[in-house]
């Protein structure tokens, strides 16, 4: 039953044709877990809570970065350094505290997944890389759940509705009908490599916070079996339908997958942190200060490497395609990024184009600021 | 016959812009397209495991292009 507060506050949506009092009900009794409070999270954490969705889960381990506000417009300049999860949740629940919140401040990872999901009707992925897009997937996928998929990259946004159960008992297709491998890690950047425009971000989440309310209060055409495309710089739109393939190794006729798998390794990612491609901030440091300091490859954006540096090569990761003649196999390269994930990526990237001799900096720029040079100039 | 490919994501890089005009053989399948691709740009290889849609639907491998179809490359993005 809906109290006087609830029939005031939700008047604009009761009075709309197909939702009424019946669907606000419907949100109400509902449960959402939302993936991450980044750019796509906040929307929807905003929307969803506006809306008067009973119960809100958010997964979140982050604290808010200054390079967060161009597009997470729920944090303000001063919280930089703050837990995204906690400031995230007093905004939703100011915002309506009719609405329950579960914050779950951690990693979503195969040991705790199936348990976290288990306790929602619906999932919302606003995470930031593949190997948990293929892990909430699978989770979904083995317990029943619908799942409101969106990415984005640069000027363009993916949005699709997976695992969505039909009027004659059957799921619709998932993430792993569209993308049935992973390819190599280095065609897949993130957007603190690739960047992103804020307001797609809005845009794309505000989409899944919409297929969201729908599949709860269970109105409308859902975004089943059709995958949306926007590319907000040349704005344009598409959609393409998506089918439930037979093969698919956790849907399919003959599933393979029937728990969760190592999603790291499925990536290619599982960082076997071989040691011996490795070298820290103080080793590097004492070459330097010993007359020997190796070639130097810096793996960043160049306005990164306008903030600081350490007097490297810049070639920013997507380029070094384009500039291995710039680089030598003969000599040690030390490559190095700003966390050292991107220079993970370089080092395979240059072990496949036959260079041996080469060095990850564990812990990039970050490191070398903490542990070194406590004046350098961080983002 | 001409083909159109439309490029998405990382896939422009590698196009260098989100569209190319393909010139391909009559009867070609999805798998020539994404050959012919691994042949013009070497670095598509990366994305050769990438599902090909044809003008709205995805499609198999088998499936048979027509004059003036759009192959649509999507790469998997991950970014939220």
């Amino acid at each position: 039953m809906l109290n006087k507060e609830e029939l005031i506050r939700y008047n604009r949506q009761i009075i709309l044709p197909d939702f009424g009092i019946e669907g606000q009900e419907k949100l109400k009794s509902s449960s959402v877990l939302v993936i991450g409070a980044g750019g796509l999270g906040i929307p929807n954490l905003s929307y969803l809570a506006a809306a008067g969705v009973g119960r809100i889960g958010l997964v979140e381990f982050d604290e808010i970065s200054l390079s967060n506000l161009q597009r997470q417009v729920m944090y303000k300049t001063n919280q930089a350094g703050e837990s995204k999860g906690k400031s995230a949740v007093n905004v939703i629940q100011e915002l309506n505290p009719n609405v329950l919140v579960d914050y779950f401040e951690t990693r979503l990872d195969a040991e705790n997944a199936l348990e976290i999901i288990g306790d929602f009707d619906l999932v919302v992925d606003g995470s930031d890389n593949l190997p948990t897009r293929y892990l909430v997937n699978d989770a979904c996928v083995l317990l029943g759940k619908p799942l409101v998929y969106a990415a984005v990259f640069r000027y363009e946004g993916q949005v699709s509705v997976f695992n969505a159960l039909r009027k004659d008992g059957s799921r619709g297709p998932n993430y792993r009908d569209l993308f049935p491998t992973p390819p190599p890690p280095e065609m897949v950047p993130s957007c603190n490599e690739g960047g992103v425009f804020g307001a797609l971000t809005g845009i794309i989440g505000a989409m899944q916070a919409n297929e969201a309310i729908k599949l709860l209060a269970g109105l409308g055409i859902r975004l089943d079996g059709r995958l949306f495309l926007f590319d907000s710089q040349y704005f344009t739109a598409r959609f393409l339908n998506v089918k439930s393939n037979p093969d698919n190794p956790v849907s399919g006729d003959h599933p393979t997958i029937t728990q969760l798998i190592d999603y790291e390794a499925f990536c290619g990612l599982s960082e076997v942190e071989n040691e011996a491609d490795e070298i820290t901030v103080q080793e590097l440091y004492q070459m330097i200060k010993s007359g020997k300091t190796p070639f130097i490859l810096d793996v960043r954006e160049p306005y990164e490497y306008a903030i600081s540096n350490l007097n490297g090569l810049n070639i920013p990761l997507f380029e070094l395609g384009l500039e291995l003649e710039r680089l030598s196999q003969n000599e040690t390269i030390v490559i190095h990024c700003k966390s050292g994930q991107r220079s993970q990526k370089a080092l395979e990237f240059l072990k496949k184009e036959g260079f041996s001799k080469l060095k990850n900096l564990k812990g990039g720029i970050l490191a070398w600021q903490k542990e070194i040079d406590h004046s350098m100039e961080i983002y | 016959m001409k083909i159109e490919v439309i490029a998405f994501g990382i896939a422009k890089d590698i196009l260098n812009g989100n569209q190319v005009t393909l010139e391909m053989k009559e009867q070609s399948s999805v798998a020539d397209v994404r050959q012919a691709l691994v042949d013009l740009y070497p670095a598509f290889q990366g994305l050769a495991s990438l599902q090909l849609a044809v003008n709205a639907d995805y499609v198999n491998d088998d499936y048979l292009i027509k004059e003036n179809d759009e192959v649509v490359l999507i790469p998997p993005v991950s970014g939220g």
